[in-house]
């Protein structure tokens, strides 16, 4: 074992000398209060708790769940029903309606012949544009034949 | 405290000259156990203060300091038939605790999550610690802050400069028996030590 002396004396600084004795007096005090101080058994009572605290979550949510599942249900039971009160009703108003009213025989209009042929004057436009449009747009494969045509012709 | 490590030296060497001895006089298996036993308790009440101190300068957290001192020297009393006595006995349980305090770090750095749980106190706390000597306020408080400061400056090492530094200037081991217990060179020892000597003498000086 080594006199403690000696140790500072390796050290040429005082100042980091005198520090190095202050910190092992301080580690060595510390250590010596800490060591000599009555045991706490804290391990148990914190796993207590953990565990008390745990089970009230779980518990929590799980009622949580359950009660929020029984809702969803009355929820969806109630709106089938209303849907089904409102369809009955529909169904009725309509029944009552069709008794109500006498059968009428309904007849489609003879289409005028005007009409007729101004609609087939627009399809004919419309063709006509269609094809001019598509005139003007070179194929695809233009430009490449182009090119082809002209290095044969070198 | 000190007499305590040399008294175990003896007692080592006493055991393995005893175990020597058994040739002449044969010894029954429960005798041998009751000696080993003997042995270790003795070990044990020498030197936990000293891993508990060393590993709560480590670790500044009393109760992991605590756990750990519990785990050493219950590694050592499963692995004592295989100490040989090379090194003091001392030695022996300074690595074991060295390589606790590793795994520790290891496992904390895994467990991120963890990090909350610790119970390390900060410098300023730890520096409060003071010996109560004859000096005046003055005195005291220029001890606390050249404490903190320290602690300061032993928050910056590395793991390994920490416990080749702490192992010098708290535990006052020698050279040799550092490097044993931390598997390094002296040369590398030396290195540790004037690295951590330099950031103390920086934080003193307030030049870090």
């Amino acid at each position: 074992m080594i006199e403690r002396s000696k140790i500072a004396a390796e050290i040429d600084d005082p100042i980091v000398a005198e520090a190095l004795k202050h910190f092992k007096a301080s580690v060595d005090t510390w250590s010596e209060a800490a060591y000599s101080r009555s045991r706490m058994v804290r391990g148990g009572m914190r796993t207590s708790w953990r565990l008390a605290a745990s089970w009230a979550l779980g518990c929590l949510l799980a009622a949580g769940s359950v009660a929020g599942a029984l809702y969803e249900r009355h929820v969806r039971q109630e709106s089938a029903r209303i849907a089904a009160v409102k369809a009955a009703e529909q169904k009725a108003a309509l029944e009552r309606k069709a008794a109500e009213q006498p059968v009428a025989v309904v007849t489609k209009p003879a289409r005028p012949v005007a009409v007729k042929r101004a609609a087939d004057e627009d399809e004919n436009l419309l063709a006509t544009v269609d094809s001019d449009v598509s005139r003007q747009v070179p194929s695809a494969m233009e430009p490449l034949a182009q090119m082809m045509e002209s290095s044969g012709a070198n | 405290m000190d007499k305590g490590v040399v008294n175990l030296g003896r007692v080592v060497t006493s055991t393995k000259s005893m175990a020597a001895g058994t040739a002449v006089k044969p010894m029954t298996a429960e005798a041998e156990e009751e000696i080993a036993a003997r042995e270790f308790a003795s070990i044990v009440e020498s030197h936990r203060p000293q891993i508990f101190r060393f590993l709560l300068a480590s670790l500044r957290d009393v109760d992991l300091a605590e756990t750990l001192t519990q785990e050493c020297f219950l590694k050592a009393h499963r692995n004592w038939r295989h100490f040989r006595g090379d090194s003091s006995a001392m030695t022996w349980l300074m690595r074991i605790a060295i390589n606790l305090q590793k795994d520790h770090w290891r496992n904390r750095r895994l467990q991120f999550w963890r990090h909350t749980q610790s119970n390390a106190v900060d410098v300023d706390e730890a520096s409060d610690w003071l010996p109560n000597g004859e000096r005046n306020a003055e005195q005291q408080i220029l001890a606390r802050e050249q404490v903190a400061q320290v602690w300061q400056a032993v928050e910056g090492l590395s793991e390994r400069q920490k416990t080749v530094f702490l192992l010098r200037f708290v535990e006052e081991r020698e050279l040799s028996e550092i490097a044993r217990a931390t598997g390094l060179s002296e040369g590398t020892v030396k290195a540790h030590l004037s690295r951590a000597l330099g950031r103390v003498r920086a934080e003193l000086r307030g030049t870090r």
